[in-house]
Order: structure tokens, then C-alpha cells, then sequence
């Protein structure tokens, strides 16, 4: 695995296969812990160590698990290390655990993870499996880094828990409350699509000024 | 008994509905809503499956998991009980019910990793470990029932408000998914009113 590989994936994990603002997976907790930044960091994290852990021994299993029962068997993978997760959690962050809640069981049918099982660990080799695990974890994170950076300076005037904006600032509710989740997603998954189709464009006028030159070269040597 | 009862519907129904105040079962409220035929399909399906979720876990984690001191596998086991159930009732219906297998099928393997179903069950099981064993199993069932039926009431009305939203001309960034989402929002919000009512 050479070092441009992992460049690509982690862009791709990140910008251009975000599983949340590209992909829409696993959209329940997104919008469901993303009230402030440290549980969207929070919630990232346990998932990320859950897709690492899966990745790799569901790649390393991969020519032990019969076809038919794969689901099944990634399944009850991912629910232990969730489970170890979990207890690890609770035992070393209270804290996070209380606010996370029941969220944090539910990485269990989170479908980002189940479909980097089916799409990359169960056809790859272990080490790129865990990259894979970690860029598509690390681009997870990002997306409710983002969102929750968002909703916690509009719905609370803090960040990481202390008061950032100017005194007279009127804490917006409605952005930590459900509504606010839904809105603020959808937005931010329309200004990604924006993005993309502003450098689908540029790529395709470079790619079309390259052939123009290319063809006035070839003109120019066919007049020579 | 009545009241409790009473309280539980609404409050499962319409004041913490499991897609717009708990965030449950996304995947498929914003997947399988693109008519209203099919979202209500998807919505008895889940309220038949969450019903016996509820029961079937309530029963494995009180005479199984909580006599042998396993309750920290509950993860593994209700997600494997659950998977287990779906399999079984699309087993069933296929020979039994031909008629309700031919409405429901096709969302029945979708279910088994529906967080809402999870979700229901481990609730379930943090808000009644401490009450008496029949209890908890009457209230479970009727707490997966009727949060099923709240998922089913969002669903149809978010696919009603996705149908109109074909004609609508938004810009090109908008399109699809951002659109949806943001009009969930909006249903969020009128949900979000019932949010102040104090049921003592």
C-alpha cells in the first residue's frame, strides 16, 4: 500500500465518500447526538474504534464466513466489539455515556458500518481494511464535528461547553432541538452538493481546455 | 392502570415520536418514503415486527439474560433475537399469510437493522427492569406498539409531503436529499409542539 493510496482514501473518506454528507449513512445518530460538539466527537470516536475493530476481523475472517450467512455473522462482530465499547465507556467516561445513551448500542445498526463490511473488509486484505476503517471513521467524525460545531454556537453560544458569543447573543433553541437537526443536515448536505458539482464543473472545463490545446497543438503540428 | 396506559400511547405517539424527538429509524423514513403506499407498507411492517420485538426480547432478557448475570450481552442478544424474529415471520407469512407476505415482504429484511426496532427494545428494557416481570412484558408490548404507530403516523405524513415536493422547482443543490430532509424539519417542528404537554 503505497502512500498516494492513502492520501486518495482519506479524501475520499473525508470530502468526496463523507458516509454522511455523500453517502447518507447512518443518519439516526448523526442527527440525534450532534447537540454539541464533544458528544458529536464522542460518538464519532466509539464508532470509529467499533469500524476499525470489525473491518479488520471481519477482513481477517473473510474466507472463514460462508456466503450465506455473512450479515448475520458481521452482525454479532460489530455488536461485541460494540459491546466492549460500550463498557468501556461507561466505565471510563460516565459522562458521555449519560448523554450519548442508548445511541451508543445503537452503533450496532449503524449502516455505515455494516456497509463498509459488505463493500470493502469482506473483499480486502486486513491492513487496507483498517485504513479504510479509519479514513471512512475519521470522515464520519468530521460530518458530526461539523454539524454539532454548528448547532451548539447557534442553539447554545457555546463551544466545547463555554460561552463564545457576544453578550447580547439570543441562543437560537430550535437548533439543538430536532427540527434544528433535520434543517441543518439537509443544508449542509446541499452546500456539499453544491461544492461537488462546482468542482465537477471545473474539472470538466480544465479537462475541456486541455483538449482544445491539445487539438491547436496537433492543428499546429499538422500546418508544419 | 387505564391512565398509565393512556399516557403511555400518547406520550409514545405523538409527544416523544420516535422520528421527530428521538431520531429513530431514519433510514428508512427517509428511504422507503417516496409514496405513501409503500411508506405505509414499511409502517405496518415495523408495527408488527416491533410488537413482537418487544415481547420476544422482553421474555429473553428477563428468564435468560438476568438469571445467568448476562445482562451486559444484551446488545448481541436482542439484535440477534430480533434478526432471528424477522427471519421467522417472513418464514411464516410466506406459508400462512401468502396475502399479508405479498404487502409486507419486500420491507421485512430491511427491519432487522432498523435502529427503531433496537432502539424500542433496549428502552424497553432500561425503563421496566425494575418492575414486576408481568408488567414489564404488558408494557413493553405496548410501548413497541404504540411508538410503531408513531413511526407509521411520520412516515405517512412525511410521504405525503414528499409527493407534493416532486412538483416543486428547488435550486439544483437542493435537489433530493437536502430538500427532504429539510421538510422533516418542518414536520419536526409541528411535532415539536406537542413537546410542552405535561401529561403529570
Amino acid at each position: 500500500m503505497n502512500k498516494l493510496n492513502i492520501k486518495q482514501m482519506l479524501l475520499d473518506g473525508i470530502l468526496y465518500k463523507n458516509p454522511v454528507l455523500v453517502q447518507l449513512l447512518g443518519l439516526c445518530s448523526v442527527l440525534a447526538v450532534t447537540t454539541s460538539v464533544v458528544n458529536g466527537f464522542g460518538m464519532g470516536a466509539a464508532a470509529t474504534a467499533v469500524l476499525v475493530c470489525s473491518n479488520l476481523l471481519i477482513s481477517l475472517l473473510r474466507k472463514f464466513i460462508p456466503k450465506q450467512v455473512r450479515i448475520a455473522a458481521y452482525i454479532v462482530i460489530i455488536s461485541g466489539f460494540v459491546t466492549m465499547v460500550e463498557l468501556l465507556i461507561k466505565a471510563y467516561l460516565p459522562a458521555l455515556d449519560k448523554s450519548l445513551g442508548v445511541f451508543i448500542p445503537l452503533i450496532v445498526v449503524n449502516c455505515m458500518i455494516l456497509a463498509r463490511a459488505e463493500a470493502f473488509a469482506s473483499k480486502n486484505k486486513p491492513l487496507p481494511s483498517i485504513i479504510d476503517g479509519l479514513t471512512m471513521g475519521i470522515g464520519y467524525t468530521v460530518a458530526l464535528v461539523a454539524i454539532s460545531f454548528i448547532r451548539e454556537i447557534l442553539g447554545a453560544g457555546t463551544l466545547f461547553g463555554y460561552n463564545i458569543m457576544p453578550k447580547g447573543f439570543q441562543p437560537m433553541l430550535m437548533a439543538i432541538l430536532p427540527p434544528g437537526g433535520f434543517i441543518i443536515l439537509g443544508s449542509l448536505i446541499a452546500l456539499m452538493q453544491k461544492l461537488m458539482s462546482l468542482k465537477g464543473n471545473k474539472a470538466a472545463t480544465a479537462k475541456a481546455e486541455d483538449t482544445a490545446i491539445k487539438t491547436e497543438i496537433k492543428a499546429e503540428e499538422g500546418n508544419e | 392502570m387505564f391512565t398509565e396506559i393512556l399516557v403511555l400511547m400518547l406520550s409514545a405517539v405523538l409527544i416523544e415520536n420516535f422520528i421527530f424527538s428521538r431520531f429513530m429509524g431514519c433510514c428508512p423514513f427517509l428511504g422507503v418514503s417516496e409514496k405513501p403506499d409503500t411508506a405505509l407498507g414499511m409502517g405496518c411492517a415495523v408495527i408488527f415486527v416491533m410488537t413482537l420485538a418487544s415481547a420476544a426480547c422482553n421474555l429473553v432478557y428477563n428468564f435468560i439474560l438476568v438469571p445467568f448475570n448476562l445482562e451486559y450481552l444484551y446488545t448481541i442478544a436482542f439484535i440477534l433475537v430480533i434478526a432471528a424474529l424477522v427471519q421467522f415471520i417472513e418464514m411464516f407469512l410466506r406459508k400462512a399469510v401468502p396475502s399479508l407476505y405479498n404487502a409486507l415482504g419486500i420491507y421485512l429484511p430491511l427491519i432487522t437493522t432498523n435502529c427503531a426496532v433496537l432502539g424500542a427494545v433496549i428502552l424497553n428494557m432500561q425503563k421496566y427492569s425494575d418492575v414486576a416481570k408481568g408488567e414489564s412484558l404488558l408494557f413493553s408490548v405496548l410501548f413497541g406498539f404504540f411508538a410503531a404507530v408513531g413511526f407509521t403516523l411520520a412516515i405517512v405524513i412525511f410521504a405525503g409531503v414528499r409527493a407534493r415536493m416532486v412538483y416543486s422547482d428547488p435550486p439544483k443543490s437542493f435537489r433530493g436529499m437536502p430538500l427532504a430532509l429539510i421538510a422533516a424539519g418542518l414536520i419536526a417542528m409541528a411535532f415539536s409542539g406537542f413537546s410542552g404537554t405535561n401529561l403529570g
